[in-house]
Parts: structure tokens; sequence; C-alpha cells
């Protein structure tokens, strides 16, 4: 009955309002402000293998920098923004930032071309050497501030940091998706990085930053609205009763 | 002359032994570099592997370490201390005698690296660990024997590829090394030889006689079996009548949820206390110890256990084993069943529970192959070659090595004999750089070549690594169970993750025999409380999952296919007509299709007979076929003769989705997406090393910094599609999971003959699959319909609505 259904309306992007502004939530991780001509992305954690064998651990598949600048050159390319804010956490490590191989180097100038392009410092970047771009801890624009972590008691607030993904059980079948976390008071994104894992949304503090009431937007081939479940510890209606 | 020195004469003597023809051939033939024994269990196999170490050390002039024994378990490891330590002793022998496993302290372990006792005892994994060291040479060079006790089971896995690799470097530790392996009967000794000699061609095998035939038989139980399901529970008074005549009873019950079911009916039933006990892979290793050494010490009537308890551990004596539910290996069933009566003269006893309907017709299958010995199992592949790439590593770091060497060495092992120097350049470069197309670790590659010494560690720190990562056998990642508020007592054992994630509070269900209930997931830890109603909700965690093998399928249908079915009971007989009125038998010349509605799914079964792996892969193949043909498939469980496909839609013509060359063509293109390729990627991923196994105890409390390997494979697809590891992934997928060679054959025996039938109820046949557990879900557009759906719903609640109705 839903199928056709959802079928016509499984989008390639979810919008609501926030702040008084439209929102699109991508279904790649990326998030939309048409009317201000933005587009962010988090953690996109550039250059990780690289990090994991420079320190001597595993030899992953080091294709992940190619794979993520790939999808964000058709998030790019699809929505045409003024102004690029990554959300921090672009790099792996600073390291990583100032080791970026020349083929990258030019994927990342490719991006840049014709844009703002602002990069929030992250826990892991806290100092990034980079070609071009703004590097500053955060950022205000219209009523937004866009930083790398959630601070309790922000409004207009846009973060990443945290990895959020949702789990859902349907038909006895267990699906786990990147989701962006929103309430009335701040929208945190997804990963957009290949090699990053997931929080489920469900444990601290993600389910305490967010107000009750808080939606998950699950990425993947479509983006869907689904309700934040409740946390595992119950301490998001405490907080708020 | 005789082959006994006096006091092992007297020895024998005063226990009223003689000498066994086999044990006597084996002294008799100590000297040569290989011997295999086949013995049946009973056959006093472990002392004859043994007689010949303990004669040769009876003088106290061998020095060091003189005779390694490997077993398959560490609990055969502890038992066969014991069961050493008693002629030794009564002998009066100068030697030392020690395990060495997983749970072998670190001081002990210690002890054991400065001075070698002269008989030590061990498993596969604990060996290849002791080889990382760099001082390994030291211990092993007085090496003089190497036993590989139930050779045939490891040989069945990676454990024995790794296993006959680690012999290999052993012998050139030791050139004198001569090896020993004892097996129980076996399809092909000639095939066993080659695969644990140092030379090719094999080496001499010492067949045992046989011992009696076995006294074995269906179980009569009071209630017919029910229709589907694997419990058994209708046995379970019955069984009980039986545990009470025997002495001491070993009930075997093919996964460990099954396990813990029966055992929990048993004990509900069992009004006069009877001491029975259950032992089972998931149960901690103090729980587990507890029943072991309860067993030795007389004290239990039954056991209830899974495949840990399959091989030679000697529990004193058992005098019936009962196998509950279907055996599904002929070749398993006659091992299980020598477990009972380790006397030998005496014929074994066991009786054979058939868990379902269906299972009836499996075990009269089975019983009647026992009789004609008729033994299944599938020749023997070359050894897998992600075990390779973690050889190399070991090599790696012991010290360096040269790579002509370490090839030459790889080689001598039976399953690698074939291996090509290509091959091996393509692992030694994924050791060293990831092997990937684009060269991205020049400066961070993990072996160095150094004129000097050769290819070594680049930073010497990652040994620690490697050694956490030593092994072949991949757990799902497992979580501790403990009661609320008993953080430091000891776990009532453990669970899967994913089986744990799905747990929601309040969830009740069995581990270590007790109904619990789910209270929450802390630190990793499932916290649970006792629940006194008793009745759990879910039971269901996986054990090993074994396919019936070809020969048994091909008994089953060849029954079926009796006119009026003599052989079965008459329950059964009514259960088949009841089939043959509402759909048809299955044939082994044609392939029955059922279609039916089940709870708003479309369902329609496939009955291929081919083993639970190769309908596995059969389910992924027509799903695949059904989602472009838009069928939208939901998902599909298998067991070993047939597949269940449910779905949204219909299935109207399945010959169009059955066509054999279609099968085979798709193959290639559908096969690395789906989850089955990742599941195996994911093992081959770790034994290899690119990525290393979760160390307990260290695991991320709440942010998950680890991500699937799920993401890699598919990055490595996508980047890098000729990538060792995916050649690899598919090769072990090939033979294991997707068993392709299965379906080859039962599309050579049906052809295009299918029959479909469309019926109004689930048919007899089909009930069992829609209990089966282990689901494999489709990643397709059915998928994005249940979140859509989920969406839907919440936009009907409002819930959407909260947030852009402020700001």
């Amino acid at each position: 009955m839903h199928d056709t259904n959802f079928i016509l309306r499984g989008k390639r992007h979810v919008e609501f309002q926030f702040c008084n502004l439209a929102v699109r939530a991508l279904a790649s991780g990326a998030l939309q402000f048409p009317e201000l001509n933005v587009i962010a992305v988090a953690d996109l954690h550039l250059g990780k293998s690289q990090r994991i064998a420079r320190r001597g651990g595993s030899l992953l598949p080091p294709y992940e920098t190619t794979d993520a600048l790939a999808r964000l050159q058709d998030d790019l390319n699809a929505t045409n923004p003024a102004t690029v804010i990554c959300l921090g956490d672009s790099f792996d490590d600073d390291p990583a930032a100032a080791q970026v191989s020349e083929f990258h180097g030019k994927q990342i100038e490719t991006l840049q071309r014709g844009c703002r392009w602002i990069w929030v410092c992250g826990n892991h970047d806290a100092n990034p050497q980079v070609a071009a771009g703004e590097i500053v801890p955060e950022v205000k624009i219209a009523c937004l501030i866009f930083r790398h972590i959630a601070t309790e008691g922000c409004t207009g607030e846009i973060s990443g940091h945290y990895h959020p993904k949702i789990s859902l059980s349907a038909k006895g079948r267990r699906i786990s998706r990147a989701c962006f976390l929103v309430d009335r008071n701040r929208i945190i994104l997804p990963a957009y990085g290949t090699y990053t894992g997931g929080m489920d949304c469900r444990e601290q503090p993600l389910s305490s930053l967010m107000n009750q009431g808080a939606v998950a937007i699950a990425t993947g081939n479509r983006a869907s609205m689904i309700p934040m479940p409740a946390g595992f510890s119950g301490r998001r209606s405490s907080k708020l009763s | 002359m005789t082959l006994l020195p006096d006091p092992f004469l007297d020895w024998f003597s005063s226990r009223g032994w003689t000498l066994r023809p086999h044990q006597a051939e084996m002294i008799r033939r100590s000297g040569e570099e290989a011997l295999l024994l086949i013995a049946p269990t009973g056959g006093g196999k472990t002392l004859a592997g043994f007689l010949p170490t303990l004669i040769e050390l009876a003088d106290g002039g061998n020095p060091g370490l003189h005779t390694l024994y490997v077993s398959p378990l560490k609990a055969l490891a502890a038992d066969m201390k014991r069961n050493l330590s008693r002629p030794a002793t009564e002998l009066g022998l100068p030697i030392r005698i020690e395990d060495r496993t997983g749970d072998t302290g670190q001081s002990a372990r210690r002890r054991q690296r400065v001075e070698p006792p002269h008989i030590l005892l061990t498993t596969p994994e604990s060996l290849a660990l002791m080889l990382t060291y760099p001082d390994a040479f030291r211990i092993f060079k007085s090496l003089k024997r190497v036993i590989f006790d139930e050779i045939h089971a490891l040989a069945e896995s990676k454990r024995g590829d790794q296993l006959m690799l680690c012999a290999s470097r052993l012998q050139r530790m030791a050139p004198n090394l001569r090896r020993v392996g004892l097996s129980a009967t076996v399809r092909d000794p000639a095939e066993m030889a080659n695969f644990m000699s140092a030379t090719p061609g094999g080496c001499r095998t010492v067949l045992a006689e046989p011992g009696p035939s076995p006294n074995i038989s269906m179980l009569e139980t009071s209630k017919p079996p029910p229709w589907s399901g694997g419990g058994a529970r209708h046995s379970v008074p019955d069984v009980l009548r039986e545990i009470r005549t025997a002495g001491t009873t070993l009930v075997f019950i093919n996964t460990r949820a099954q396990a813990e079911l029966y055992f929990q009916a048993l004990w509900n039933e069992n009004s006069e206390g009877l001491p029975l006990a259950i032992h089972h892979g998931s149960l901690s290793r103090e729980a587990r110890t507890r029943v072991e050494n309860a067993m030795t010490r007389g004290e239990l009537r039954a056991i209830v256990c899974t495949g840990t308890l399959d091989l030679g551990i000697d529990w004193g004596d058992v005098d019936l084993v009962i196998q509950v539910g279907a055996p599904k290996n002929i070749k398993r069933l006659v091992q299980r069943i020598g477990r009972s009566n380790h006397s030998y003269e005496t014929p074994s006893r066991a009786l054979i529970v058939p868990a379902n309907r269906f299972e009836v017709i499996e075990c009269v299958a089975a019983l009647e192959a026992v009789r004609e010995e008729d033994l299944d199992g599938e020749p023997k592949e070359p050894g897998s070659k992600d075990v390779v790439c973690q050889h190399i590593m070991i090599a790696a770091c012991a010290g360096s090595f040269r790579e002509e060497e370490l090839f030459n060495e790889i080689r001598g092992a039976g399953p690698y004999r074939q291996l090509s120097r290509s091959d091996f350049d393509a692992c030694l470069n994924f050791c060293a750089t990831g092997g990937y197309a684009l060269n991205a670790y020049d400066r961070w590659r993990r072996l160095q070549w150094d004129d000097e010494c050769g290819w070594r560690l680049r930073d010497p720190r990652t040994s620690r690594a490697i050694r956490m990562n030593i092994g072949t056998i991949v757990d799902s990642e497992k979580l501790k169970v403990r009661l609320v508020k008993k953080r430091g007592g000891t776990p009532l054992g453990e669970l899967e993750e994913a089986f744990a994630a799905t747990l929601v509070p309040g969830d009740t269900f069995l581990i270590g025999g007790e109904t619990v209930r789910h209270e929450s997931i802390r630190e990793m830890v499932v916290e649970v409380s006792r629940e006194r109603s008793g009745v759990p909700k879910i039971a269901v965690f996986s054990g090993t999952k074994f396919a019936s093998s070809t020969r048994l399928c091909h008994r089953v249908l060849t029954l079926l296919q009796t006119s009026g079915w003599p052989s079965l009971p008459e329950d059964i007989r009514q259960w088949l007509h009841t089939q043959n009125k509402m759909s048809v038998i299955p044939r082994a010349d044609r392939l029955l299709v059922e279609s039916f509605r089940h709870e708003g799914k479309e369902c329609s079964c496939f009955y291929g007979f081919a083993g639970r792996n190769a309908l596995q892969t059969l389910g992924l193949v027509l799903t695949r076929k059904m989602e472009d043909s838009g069928l939208n498939p939901l998902g599909f469980v298998s067991n070993d003769y047939a597949v269940l496909i449910w779905g949204l839609t219909p299935l109207d013509d399945p010959a169009t989705l059955l066509n054999a060359q279609d099968l085979r063509d798709g193959l290639d293109s559908w096969l690395a997406e789906n989850a089955v390729m990742k599941r195996t990627f994911r093992g081959v991923a770790t034994v290899s090393g690119l990525i290393e196994r979760t160390v307990p105890g260290k695991r991320r409390t709440g942010r998950q910094i680890t991500f699937s390997t799920d993401i890699i494979y598919d990055t490595l697809r996508k980047h890098d599609p000729d990538h060792i590891l995916l050649k690899i992934t598919r090769e072990e997928a090939m033979r294991g999971l997707v068993d392709f060679s299965r379906i080859e054959e039962m599309i050579g025996r049906v052809g295009n003959r299918i029959d479909h039938v469309r019926t109004e109820k689930v048919t007899p046949f089909a009930a069992p699959l829609l209990l089966e557990v282990g689901t494999v879900p489709i990643r397709g557009k059915a998928e994005e319909i249940l979140i859509g759906e989920m969406a839907l719903q919440a936009e009907a609640t409002d819930a959407a609505d909260q947030v852009h109705c402020h700001a």
C-alpha cells in the first residue's frame, strides 16, 4: 500500500524549516541552505588510512580520500553553492592535511574553484596546514553558527563530530544508517568520510543533546525522516521534565 | 625382540591390556618421517601416538622439547595432560608434560619458553603464536616428533592449513622432525596422508582394525515429532528415560541455541533430580571447566553438548550417545557414535532423535548409510591464501626472512604444494605494502627489504598487533552476559553482538540453561536478571551450521522416491501423503517450487536438495533476479533441502528465474555485492591481517571508532577490483559459503524440469523453513520501502512537525 507512495516520495533530500530557513538534508549526508547558497559537510576524515599506516597499523585500501572527495564533487555539481563549510575533522590529523598528495590536492583545488571555502577546525585537525580556504574555529552565517562539536544551550547550531547513525528494526530486519539529527535548536550532521564508523543516536551524549521531538534523517540511497528513538539511559526525557 | 621395554610391558599387563596391532605398528615404524594412523574412536589412538615418545623418553637422556602435540581443542590438550600424566607417573618416567593454550597464564608461558617441557600439548593457534617469538628456534630445535590429533577435523578448515604451515616451519628448525597424524575414519586416507606429510606423495598409513558395528537406532518417542522446528522438545520424556537407564549419556545437539532450549526442557522434566549439565562454546570458560571436571569425576549422568565435545576428549565411561536433530553428515555421525564405549571391544550404543518430520527421513537415510559404511566427504581444496599472508607476517615477527626460503617452506606444506610463485609474491606484496594499485604506502610499508638480512618489519612494534591477530577462527564479536549489579562476578556466557543488538529490555532468553531477562547493555556487557517464569521469549543465537552432505541429500531423495516408503514410520508416511496431496514429493530429477501467501508476504520455496550453503547462494541469485524483475524480495532463508524466499509481489513463473546459463552468468556480477561475500571478506581481511581483531576488554565503550569491513570491501571493489584480497575472498566464498559446485550438481540433476505448485496453505515441507533462523536480508528496494513506511508513520504521528513549527 505504501510502496508506490514511498517510491514517489523517496527523495534525494528531505526539506524542512530551521531558524526560519529552508534546509535540505541530502541523502549523501551533506546539508544545504538554498536561500544562503551554503552547503555543509562534516567529518570527512581525509587521509585516515595514511594516518593508521603511519602509526604502524593496518594498511587499509588508500582510497577513502579519493572516494569522499569524488562524492563531495557530485554534491557540489548538483547544488552549485557559493559557500562550502567543512565542519571539522576534515583531515584525520594535521599531518594528513600537510601531506595531501598531489592528486588529492588537485581534487580539492577543483572543489574549491569559484566558491568561498571554510575549514572549521575539529579535534582531529586543530591546526590544519592547507593550501587554500579559511581556517576558523567556528563561523556565523545569518542566524546560524557552524562549529565542530555541539554545545549545550545553543540555538541555530550546525555541527558534526559525533558521526550519528540510526538503527532500525523493521519486520525482523535491522537497518543501520548514518543520519542527521535535527531539533529546534541544532542540527548534527552524519560523517561524510568513507572510513567513518558511527555512534548510535541512542547513546550519550547524543540522546541528551537533542530535545524531545527531535528527528533523525537517515542517509543512504534516499533520505528519510524518522522520529529520533529514545536514549538508552532515558536521560533525555528526565532532563526536560 | 619385543617392542615394549619391560616396565611398559608390566604396566600394560597390570592394567589387563595388551598391545594392539596398530599400536605395535606405530612403535615399529616410529623412525619414519611421517605416519598417519586411522583408527575409530576408542581405538587407543592417542596412546598409539604417544607410546614411541614415552619409550624414547624413558631413559631420561633427552633434554629440551621432544614432542609437540597439537589438538583442535584447548580442552583436548588439557585432557591429554591428565591422561599422559598417569602412565608417566606410574611408570616413573622422568618427563615433564605441560599444556600451552590460550588459557595458559602469562607466567606459565614465560617459564615454558625459558625451560620447555619434554612434551608440550597445544593448539594450532598457540603453536603459531609461539613461532612468532624470536626464540622459537632455540625452543624447537630439539623437537623430535609432532603429533597432530584429530587431524581429520583440522583438515576441514583453515586451521589445518595453518597447522601445516607451522609444521613446515618446525621442520626447518628441526630437520629430523617426525610427524604423526591421528585421524578418525575418513573417506580418502591417501589424501589425508598427502595433506600432513612433509614430502609430496604422502606417507605410510596405519589402519587400526575397525571395532564392532555400532548399535544404533532411531529413538522411539511416545509423541510423534512435530511438523517443523529444530527443538525436538517432543522427545524430552523419552530421552530422559534413556538417560535414566544408561550410566552416562552424551546428548549432541547441532546448535547452541537448541542445546540451551533442550537442556532447559530436560531440566524441567527432571523430577528425580538426575545430575545433568550443559556444555557449549558460548559458555564462559569457568562454566565449561566446572562441567568438564564433574564429568571426569563421574558425577554427571548426562551432558547436553554441541560440536565442542565432538572430538575425542576422554570423559570416562560414556555408554550412550544421543544425537538430537538430523546429523547432517554421515562421517560426523559415525564419529559421534564412537564417543560411547571407549572400550573398543563392545559395540557403541547410540540413538538418533529427529527434531521434525523431515528430519525423520534424513535420520533414516543416515542410519542406512552408517550401516553400509557409506561415508561422505568432499575432496580437499588447496590451502587458503589468507593463511599464507598470516604466515608471512609470523615469519617477519620471528625475525627476518628471505623470500626464496619462505616460499619453499610454504610449498613444503601439504595444502600449499601447488601454490604458484606469483600468488606467493602477491601475498608478500600485500603484507609489505598492502598490494594496492595505488602505491600509497612507500613510507609506511609494514615489511622492508634489507640486503643484510632480508625482509623484516619496518616498525618492530607492529609485532604486538600481529600476535594479537594470530589464528584463523573468525568469531563474530561477542558480548559477555552478566547478572545486573554483579559486574565482577562470573559471566553467564557470551552472546553474538548482532544478536545482542536486537534485544530490547524485557526480552527473555536462555543462556547457560537458565532463563534471563535483558535489562541493558553497558560498556559492552549485556546485563540481565533471572527470570522466574522460566519461559524464554527468544532463544536464537547461532552456533555453527553445517550443510547436509551431498551424499546424505542424495540418499534422502532416493528414500523419498521409494514406493510406499516402507522404511519410514507410519506418521511420517501420513505426513508425506499430505505433502503429496497438497503439492508433490520432490524428486532428484525435477525441481519443485511451491508458492503461497503467509503473514502478508508472498513466499516461494525451491526444493534444491543441495545443502544449506549452496541453497543460500541460490537464494541470493534468485532474489537478485527477482529484484531486477520488480518482485520486491525481502529476504530468504535456507535449510539443507530448500530455500524459501519472501517478498511483496507474487512469483508467477519461476522457470524464468531458473535458466541454468543465467544462473552461472549472473554469478559474477551479483556475487560481488552480496552479504555472503561481505561476510567472507571479513574473515579473509581478519586472517590476512588487513584488519585487526577486536581485542576483548579494549572495546570502544560508547563511540564506535571502528567502521565495518563492509565499507572496506565496497571501497576496494570500487577502486581496486583486482586486489589480491578480493581474489582470495572469491575463492573462499566459492568453496565455502557460496558452495557453487553443489548448485551445478543440482542444475545437472534437474535440467529445465521445473514443477511450480501454487498452494493455499503452507505445505508440510515448507513449514520447517518458516522457523529457520539466519535470514539473509536483501538490501534493495524493499528495504527503502520499509524505511519509507517508517517515515510515513512518523508523519502520521506529527513527530516531524515539531521540528519546524518553532524558531
